[in-house]
């Protein structure tokens, strides 16, 4: 059947801002569909509040509202838009969630909108736990024995019944949130009555311990005419008991018999049609007892998700976008096969290659959490390879972690954040250690081999598979055998097995003590090089037209021609002649500082150079993020799904010979490559290399600033203990402190006094040896401001000035951040913009700059300049309309940008209020929910994961659906807590009369209490919890606390106000801890109170900007 | 141990042996499901083909004897990227290399199978040497590959029929052999044997059938002796076109008792019917093969419906001569003939695998239609005969 014309507008909700377990896969699942539905002519309207995605920027839907993911304010969207569909499939749990909870509260039936691709019936079904037992009961499947509970006597009697050791999982939370496994009654208690907590329905499930099973996931998909397909099935390496998420997973399935598959498939299939999906895609996860082939099914989730992201990279299947087809009416066989051009949708992918994804954790941004892995999902980002032997997918998928791992080597298990092992550490030892699942595993299951343990005792350990232990053992066979061997020692045929195993230059390098470079000559005299492969959906079946490509080492065959024997590669890179080949460096697994905002750099730089005019470029992506849309196999003309590595990039170059290579926009992944690539000869485009270490290199950044008569904060740097205590008496505390070759703040601390000093130091010296440590004046109390800058070489467009709420201090990626600034002059303003574009025009940008200043008592200092794509980028992109990252890739490529005003209007956008006419707020959004134990204050060290955005015509209102979006709803009336730092008190005045003038009872502890008496503003005094009780965390556990300001001076007053901290997460309540967060907070409270937000799409607000400008 | 894999246009691939040492010659084919070797590796219509996987990993789970779908190893020799060091699964009788080696069939490992693939895909099935043996020159092969003759044209239904009729009872098991439960048999099936999969008489067994494997030689009469209430006509390898006594005995069938033909017993019926058949470039073999039924069989198999459905076939019917039945149903991907509908004969077959084994159980659906079919047929005839008695 072909699409539906009873439909004409269609509203997809994304999933708002990236959480651990809801990641960049939807914005690649959202791209897909809403360019499926643009393509059918449809309307198509969309809700983000994130404005880090590709599926917001404003060409690609009709209607684009970057607008709070809530209930209230979807429902207001939908009055205004009245589409005649939602679609709830591609935006995650949150979408799933928002479509729930619009149905239940009867929007969507009172406005007559239907619900495509899953009903809500479909949805409950799937979702709520009882009924998907009952449902897997109707059709003979089994499922763990297990009991839903809705309070703790219920959970303790289901204990009883069901035995240690128990699973819990709340129902309705993103990545397992609040489950766990407990081994003891102790545990039981605790995490039960978290998970209670958590969930929005007061509902877990206790459930017995699979733990051990082999676990599983089929990717399916159903169109209306009940044709069922699986896309791919994927077979955890970890056992049941790490969510899969935080699992190494491979596709497909390894260690099933077809009879086994096929049970699996089945099963798949009839849950499909029992739960009711009609049309798109499922993935249903299964485990396999290893010992006598019980299966048992664990969950399904009626849409896309992230195992379906990779599904598609690993298959080459698109699931999100036939999801959305499906959805609209069309079956299977009715869609066009992409990539091979000639076949339909309505088949099932078989692969000839081994896919394996590896999560990559960042568990050292959050002191005292568990590093334990657990059923609770806790990686930020993962990996994929693709390799013709699991082998050599593996230690690809290594190398791409950007952990400085080159394979399975002994450093592995401390560069994965472990424990080091003790060199006399017994077998039995590191075996007992390899039984606690935790993100240096595979370092630590190589080297319990290296020591001596049997594979069985590692498979006895682990519960991993004999399989997958089998070809770790031969990784490290490989490389015991190679002891003491010289590179000019290993024949031919080693160097071929070597490769073929997937063994890194770098790796081949550290066994036989030779440089990287040297083992890449050597192997290339030789003829050991790649082929690049192409995934077809088909095995080779046949041809694949789409250049998305893999590399591989396969030996040469011979073919006779003319008589004689020849040797061959059957290499299927088909190289173009075109002149412009561009290759676009992408960001790797997503970390924390290193976002899905590159991502959406590289795309729009894709993107940008495929549309430019004349000649035109041929752009040729390289990534191996499986979740992003750079690596959709569309987005650019060829696409390399590859490690992130000087050999895999050169390997590239030399097949592909292209004009130059693009590294600004990944982030740090491809900048740290530029050098190398520069010194093997490749063009690198863009500001040169030299300009950018003058720009990060400490010392030559400060010259620089002097240079240009800027202002900069005092410091130096110290590379002993000594000096850094020296440096920071001469400077004055407070200081900021940190190592000198970090990213994302990681170690950076702010330090009040010498104690504090002496205590970093004797941590971080320890982590980081004899590198030099950075040391600066703090410049306490000022406003951060960050600019971004187009620049090439003579002009500069000035991209947008953020001002910072939080001041100074805390790390710029987690600070909420205003556009234009709502508090600074504008003689100010200007002095910022001149000095970012002096700065610009001084180091010779070509391309994007970002600067981060700081402004106290109106003097404007330098702070940080990075000639390259920031993380803020897509934020400032959708709130002035001007595509940075567009522009950038243009001017890297040689365009000025007089030529491009030509072809994309004017480029300079007003900075201030008058101009803009609308205000946006960027938050950061923070994953503390998933680390029990770690205090969620803020500091110098970023830990956000993802970031939302709100934009409405008063800054007030901005920072409310802000803080909507990033899932705290600020209250309008009930009880404000007050305890402030003696420092503070006077500043925080205005934000408490504010909210007390809107109606809110004010409690205080004992300081912060007199001082309010005594500025007139009524309030209750309250205990500290060192008082003694009642005191002020009983209030906020009984509810009766509504919102939190509380700032802290020093080491002692933070750790007393930590349990109030997590307390406040636990129960969501609004808690800030900065007075110019309280402030904004307080404003937004006052504005909310005298009525109702006002929705707009982002183009009525662009192009009111743009009027505006004219 | 070294090994070559030759082609007849002088190709030639170096790789590793495993399993029997020797040189074996056949078909060079490709086969692209992900799991199944077991299976793949004893259906007899590989026999006289070197058998390529293009999923890289084999062996993994080793061999489970029981899942074997005749009593030998079929294809001339196994061509694979990289075989499995280790076995794992708790139902695995014995490895991959070993099980090989005992049935005196050679094995490569560790060549660019997907150049071989691609070779095929483009260039057609060629044929080819694998050999194992030590000190093997690779000219001496070149010269023997270049010598072999084709499929086409080639009967081989002779070399792998049974010799005598005899009863299949088994049905199908649980993962421990034990008979899953099933109806005591009510109807009795005639199962011609061109080179039976197993798994076809176990469906059937399973849905109440006595199934009686014959001949290929055996004559209609012969059959009709055995008073069948339908007849299966199996799969099995070479060219269809080379048993026109075969097909002769099957148009004599027509009518006079419901008919199944499956793959090979497709391309036999689709002659019985009228129809010719070809050789195809490179066939389909694989476990994704999209089916959608054309005409379709309401409730179970209405049209409109795909099926992904397990393949094993290098030649195919040209549907157009058909004089009885019409074309069914038809392949997704590349528009070929996949299955005939001639219920007014009281016959119908299908190109692919409906027995799976390897494969998925989308089609398992066509065994109910044929029981189906011989339920209705025998309550005609009995309607008929009491017709006719009343008219005495």
């Amino acid at each position: 059947m072909p699409a539906r014309r009873d439909l004409k507008s269609i509203c997809v909700f994304g999933s708002g801002p990236i959480v651990i377990g809801q990641a960049a896969e939807f914005d690649y699942s959202g791209t897909q569909a809403v360019k499926a539905l643009k393509r059918c002519g449809y309307r198509v309207i969309l809700v983000n509040s994130n404005p880090a995605t590709i599926m917001t920027d404003p060409e690609l839907c009709d209607a684009t509202y970057v607008e709070p993911l809530a209930p209230d304010v979807v429902a207001r969207i939908l009055e205004v838009e009245r589409p005649d569909a939602v679609l709830p499939t591609v935006g995650g749990q949150t979408a799933l969630n928002l479509a729930m909870a619009l149905a239940a509260d009867g929007t969507l039936a009172r406005l007559g909108i239907e619900l495509i691709g899953a009903r809500a019936d479909v949805i409950e079904r799937a979702e709520n736990r009882q009924q998907f037992k009952a449902c897997m009961d109707s059709i003979g499947l089994g499922s763990a024995r297990s009991e839903v509970c809705h309070s703790m006597d219920q959970a303790l009697a289901a204990r009883a019944r069901i035995g240690l050791p128990i699973v819990i999982r709340p129902s309705f939370t993103l990545g397992g949130t609040g489950g766990g496994i407990a081994t003891t009654d102790a545990e039981f208690q605790h995490l039960a009555q978290l998970g209670l907590d958590m969930s929005p329905t007061t509902e877990i499930l206790v459930e017995e311990s699979l733990v051990g099973w082999k676990e599983y996931e089929l990717e399916l998909m159903r169109d209306q005419a009940d044709n069922v397909v699986v896309v791919c099935s994927i077979e955890n390496l970890d056992p049941m008991g790490v969510h899969t998420g935080d699992s190494i997973t491979v596709a497909p399935v390894q260690t099933l018999t077809d009879r086994e598959y096929q049970r699996l498939r089945d099963a798949g299939i009839a849950i499909l049609r029992a739960i009711g999906v009609e049309t798109g895609g499922s993935n249903v996860q299964f485990a396999v007892n290893p010992k006598d082939g019980r299966l048992v099914v664990i969950e399904m989730n009626p849409r896309v998700s992230r195992s379906s992201a990779l599904a598609s990279k690993a298959t080459g299947f698109p699931i999100a976008k036939v999801a959305a087809l499906l959805a609209v009416g069309f079956t299977l066989d009715e869609i066009d096969n992409d990539i091979t051009k000639k076949t339909k949708a309505a088949f099932e992918p078989s692969i000839d290659y081994v896919v394996v994804k590896h999560p990559r954790f960042d568990f050292e941004k959050f002191k005292g959490a568990e590093r334990r892995l657990t059923t609770q999902m806790k990686s930020v980002g993962e990996a994929m390879a693709i390799g013709r032997t699991f082998q050599e997918a593996f230690h690809k998928a290594l190398r791409s972690l950007e952990l400085g791992v080159a394979g399975l080597e002994h450093d592995g298990i401390t560069k994965a954040g472990g424990e080091p092992l003790a060199p006399t550490l017994p077998k039995d030892a590191v075996l007992e250690r390899i039984a606690v699942p935790s993100p240096e595993r595979p370092w630590l299951v190589a080297e319990a081999l290296r020591r001596g343990a049997k594979q069985d005792e590692v498979v006895r350990a682990t519960g991993i598979d004999p399989w997958f232990v089998a070809q770790i053992a031969g990784i490290v066979d490989e490389t015991e055998g190679m002891r003491g061997k010289r590179l000019a020692d290993l024949e031919d045929d080693a160097l071929w097995r070597l490769k073929q195993m997937g063994f890194s230059d770098t790796r081949i390098g550290q066994l036989v003590d030779a440089a990287p470079l040297d083992v890449r000559a050597q192997r290339k005299a030789r003829g050991v090089v790649p082929s690049m492969k192409r995934v077809d959906t088909c095995a080779g079946e046949f041809e694949a037209h789409t250049p998305y490509l893999y590399s591989t080492y396969e030996r040469p065959f011979e073919v006779v021609e003319q008589g004689a024997a020849w040797p061959r590669f059957d290499d299927e890179a088909r190289p173009t002649s075109h002149p412009k080949k561009i290759v676009i460096l992408g960001g790797g697994p997503i970390r924390i500082g290193q976002g899905v905002e590159f991502d959406y750099c590289c795309v729009q730089a894709s993107t940008a150079l495929r549309a430019a005019g004349g000649t035109g470029f041929e752009t040729i992506m390289v990534n191996c993020n499986p979740e992003t849309v750079s690596t959709d196999y569309d987005t650019s003309d060829r696409l390399y799904f590859e490690p992130l590595t000087q050999e895999e990039v050169l390997n590239i170059v030399d097949v592909e010979k292209p004009y130059g290579v693009i590294v600004q926009f990944g982030g740090q992944t491809p900048l740290k490559l530029s050098k190398g690539l520069l010194a093997a000869g490749v063009n690198v485009l863009g500001t040169s290399p030299d300009a950018i270490d003058r720009a990060e290199d400490r010392k030559r950044s400060a010259e620089l600033v002097d240079h240009l008569k800027l202002r900069q904060p005092p410091g130096g740097t110290a590379t002993s203990k000594a000096e850094a205590e020296g440096l920071a008496s001469k400077l004055g505390f407070p200081v900021l402190i940190r190592p000198s070759y970090v990213l994302g703040g990681r170690a950076m601390e702010l330090v009040h006094s010498m104690d504090e000093l002496r205590r970093y130091l004797d941590r971080a010296v320890a982590a980081s040896d004899d590198r030099p440590l950075l040391v600066d004046r703090f410049l306490d109390g000022a406003i951060e401001v960050d600019v971004d800058v187009l620049c090439d070489g003579t002009r500069v467009v000035i991209g947008g000035i953020m001002e910072h709420i939080e001041e100074a201090g805390i790390h710029s990626g987690d600070s909420a951040c205003v556009l234009p600034p709502h508090t600074l002059d504008l003689p100010v303003i200007d002095e910022i913009a001149e000095a970012a574009r002096k700065l610009a025009l001084e180091l010779g940008v070509r391309g994007l700059m970002n600067a981060q200043l700081a402004v106290r008592r109106n003097r404007v200092f330098i702070i940080e300049v990075n000639p390259r794509a920031s993380r803020t980028v897509p934020f400032v992109s959708k709130a002035t309309g001007l595509p940075l990252a567009k522009l950038a890739a243009r001017l890297q490529c040689g365009a000025t940008l007089d030529e491009l005003e030509l072809e994309y209007g004017p480029l300079d956008r007003p900075m201030t209020r008058a101009g803009l006419g609308h205000f946006a707020v960027k938050e950061a959004v923070m994953p503390f929910i998933k680390f029990p134990g770690v205090d969620t204050i803020l500091g110098p060290e970023m830990r956000s994961t993802g970031e939302v955005m709100g934009i409405a015509d008063d800054p007030e209102s901005a920072f409310y659906k802000s803080q909507l979006g990033a899932s705290l709803r600020l209250p309008t009336a009930g009880t404000l807590f007050v305890s402030i730092a003696d420092v503070d008190k006077e500043a925080i005045l205005p934000a408490v009369r504010r909210v007390h003038e809107a109606g809110f009872r004010v409690i205080a502890t004992g300081g912060t209490h007199t001082f309010l008496t005594g500025a007139g503003i009524p309030s209750v005094r309250v205990n500290k919890v060192r008082e003694g009780s009642p005191h002020v965390l009983e209030e906020m556990a009984q509810g009766r606390v509504a919102l939190v300001f509380n700032t802290t001076v020093g080491a002692a007053s933070v750790k007393d106000s930590f349990s109030l901290r997590r307390e406040a997460l636990q129960r969501g309540i609004a808690y800030y801890t900065t007075i110019a967060a309280a402030d904004a907070a307080s404003r937004a409270i006052a504005r909310v109170a005298k009525g109702t937000l006002e929705v707009k799409p982002l183009q009525a607000h662009l192009s009111s900007a743009r009027s505006g400008h004219a | 141990m070294r090994a070559l894999l030759v082609l007849a246009d002088g190709t030639a691939f170096s790789g590793t042996g495993f399993g029997a040492v020797g040189t074996a010659e056949g078909e060079v084919v490709f086969n692209t499901s992900m799991t199944g070797y077991p299976e793949l590796l004893t259906d007899p219509s590989y026999r006289r083909q070197i058998l390529t996987l293009s999923y890289p990993e084999i062996g993994n789970y080793g061999i489970c004897r029981r899942d074997a779908e005749s009593e030998r190893v079929q294809p001339a020799a196994l061509v694979v990227r990289a075989l499995s060091p280790v076995v794992s699964n708790w139902r695995s009788d014995v490895d991959l290399s070993t099980y090989l080696r005992d049935a005196g069939v050679p094995g490569i490992a560790g060549i660019d199978t997907r150049a071989l693939v691609r070779r095929l895909r483009d260039g057609g099935t060629v044929m080819g040497v694998v050999s194992t043996d030590a000190g093997v020159d690779v000219r001496v092969l070149r010269e023997r590959a270049a010598a072999l003759p084709g499929m086409g044209g080639c009967e081989l239904i002779s070399q792998v029929t049974c010799q005598a009729p005899w009863e299949m009872t088994e049905g199908l098991v649980d993962d421990e052999g034990r008979a899953l439960p099933r109806p005591a048999p009510s109807r009795h099936v005639v199962a011609y044997d061109f080179g039976i999969k197993h798994n076809m008489a176990r469906m059937l067994v399973q849905r109440g059938c006595r199934v009686t494997m014959v001949p290929a030689s055996t004559g209609a009469d012969a059959v009709l002796a055995l008073t069948p209430d339908g007849v299966l006509l199996s799969n099995g390898p070479g060219d269809p076109s080379t048993v026109p006594h075969v097909v002769a005995a099957v148009r004599a069938l027509l009518g006079r008792v419901p008919i199944f033909g499956i793959c090979m017993g497709h391309q036999i019926l689709g002659q019985a019917l009228g129809a010719s058949t070809y050789k195809t470039p490179f066939g389909h073999r694989g476990a994704n093969q999209p089916v959608l039924l054309e005409v379709g069989d309401p409730p179970k198999a209405p049209a409109g419906r795909v099926l992904i459905t397990s393949q094993n076939h290098g030649f195919a019917v040209r549907p157009g001569g058909l004089s009885t039945g019409r074309a069914s149903e038809t392949n997704v991907s590349d528009g070929t003939n996949e299955g005939i509908d001639a219920r007014e004969r009281f016959a119908f077959s299908v190109q692919y695998h409906p027995e799976a084994a390897p494969g998925p159980h989308d089609a398992d659906v066509h065994f109910d239609r044929f029981v189906s079919m011989m339920d209705a047929f025998r309550a005609q005839g009995s309607a008929e005969g009491g017709a006719s008695r009343r008219a005495s």
